[in-house]
């Protein structure tokens, strides 16, 4: 027997594999491939939100006390937050495999 | 009953295309294609047609256009031909995948090279994996009753239709065509109804990425559809002969009852084949001819059936599949017969390439070499017929 390696059966299927709910991606992950990501030093951020902004994918939310914390889930490691970053309080770390 | 008028097929197809009450026509002319989309663009300016006819600079935005369309709920229409068909072809399987209900008629013509504008199926069988339905016409009724066919077909399976005719030997023949009156018509093709479409009202993704995990699954799906899609088919035939009274099936037989070889054709060749076959049952030779009018899905079990008692068949393929073990017809009968226990000898001969005229002395020397055939050992997997040497 094949590995089983299916999201699910092709009888639940919507005809021409559309989708019928609109904004159901956030229920995949879609950044669990990176090769690295960004850390926050909360002592250099001044909550500018440049990357929350500047974030193609937006993985960045704004947390209570304010901070731009980024969702790892949906992260693709581009880099671009670190790089926009006025401060220099984001840097890109190898993710561990 | 409707009137039987003397017509260019042509534009008895676009007549017919205009009954079905199309919403959008989008086409680029290319012989012999040309008069079916010249004539529907004339009843749109016409104003007989109230559709949008979108006059394309391709045919890749052509069936984009028709993709388009369709995925809002409207109802469509193109055809091509041969290059046309192939510039096309990066659109085709999307119109299938997204189970679209495209109506497209081909106007069946060689590939170039070298450039031909003479009738073959050597365009549309670079298309017949992609799961469009087809049909094939023998003459011009036929062909007007296939269009009617073929939107009552792909609404009710989902799915895209090609109906092929030959070109200029149907598409440009004057014949004597009843057109339905357009109460039935409007009977047998009622309003288009999409359970999904594009509507910004009730939002929906359509092409949206497969990764490996969805991919074998979303094909699975379409694939069963389009093997149910058969039962649509001959389901539709079945109601169109209750308002016609013409009745079409999906394998078409000719004095097959006792019958010894047979020949199996596709296409309007098999009118200047079943002359020969009268002509050598007049000698009292039992022969009989084949006919396929759908070609995809392919009717297996229709077509094992039709084969009756025959000891031996040539398979008559129009296209050619290099370095292969036959023509696409004669493979897919060799493939089906294989797991039957009935299994004539099948010869396979491709010929009438580009427009080669083959006549009814060519089909008597076909039907003799079958019959010669049914002892022969099988040395060769294809011949192409006709060639000189």
């Amino acid at each position: 027997m094949l590995k089983d390696q299916g999201l699910m059966s092709w009888k639940e299927l919507a005809p021409g594999m559309y989708i019928l709910e609109p904004g159901n991606s956030v229920k995949f992950k879609t950044g669990d491939w990176k090769s690295h990501k960004p850390v926050l030093d909360k002592e250099k951020c001044i909550k500018c939100g440049q990357c929350y902004l500047m974030c193609p994918e937006p993985a960045y939310e704004e947390n209570e006390e304010g901070y731009f914390i980024c969702n790892l889930n949906y992260c693709k490691g581009c880099g671009i937050c670190a790089a926009i970053c006025p401060k220099g309080a984001i840097t890109m770390v190898l993710e561990e495999a | 009953m409707g009137k039987r008028v003397a017509k260019e097929v042509s534009i008895a197809v676009a007549d017919a295309v205009a009954q079905c009450k199309v919403d959008v026509v989008s086409a680029y002319p290319i012989t012999p294609q040309t008069h079916i989309v010249e004539h529907l663009a004339d009843l749109v300016n016409n104003g007989e047609l109230d559709a949008e006819y979108i006059p394309v600079e391709s045919e890749h935005a052509a069936m984009s256009a028709c993709i388009g369309a369709a995925a809002t709920g409207a109802r469509t229409f193109t055809s091509t031909a041969a290059q046309g068909l192939l510039f096309m072809y990066e659109m085709l399987p999307i119109a299938s995948a997204f189970r679209l209900p495209i109506v497209m008629v081909i106007a069946n013509r060689a590939i170039s090279a070298p450039i031909s504008i003479w009738n073959d199926h050597g365009d549309v069988m670079t298309m017949r994996d992609l799961g469009w339905i087809q049909t094939f016409a023998e003459n011009g009724q036929e062909a007007v009753d296939l269009v009617y066919h073929a939107y009552r077909v792909a609404e009710k399976a989902m799915l895209p239709v090609a109906v092929n005719l030959d070109g200029f030997i149907v598409t440009h023949v004057v014949e004597p065509v009843e057109l339905l009156d357009q109460e039935l018509v409007d009977k047998y093709i009622p309003p288009l109804k999409m359970k999904h479409k594009l509507d910004p009202k009730k939002p929906i993704t359509i092409g949206a990425i497969g990764v490996p995990e969805i991919y074998t699954e979303a094909r699975k799906a379409q694939d069963e559809a389009f093997k149910a899609s058969y039962k649509v088919v001959v389901k539709a035939w079945q109601e169109f002969e209750k308002i016609s009274g013409r009745r079409y099936q999906p394998i078409e037989t000719y004095k097959m009852e006792d019958a010894e070889v047979a020949l199996v054709i596709m296409g309007s060749l098999a009118e200047t084949a079943m002359n020969t076959v009268d002509a050598l049952r007049e000698k009292g030779k039992k022969v009989g001819l084949i006919r396929i009018r759908l070609w995809r899905p392919f009717p297996t079990q229709d077509f094992i059936k039709a084969l009756g008692k025959v000891k031996a068949i040539t398979v008559f393929d129009r296209a050619l599949s290099h370095g292969a073990t036959g023509g696409p017809v004669g493979i897919e009968v060799r493939s089906a017969l294989y797991q039957s226990n009935k299994r004539p000898k099948v010869l396979n001969l491709i010929g009438a390439l580009g427009g080669r005229d083959v006549t009814t002395e060519d089909f008597e020397e076909l039907f003799d070499r079958t019959f010669s055939f049914i002892k022969a050992k099988p040395r060769f997997a294809y011949e192409i017929f006709g060639a000189k040497e």
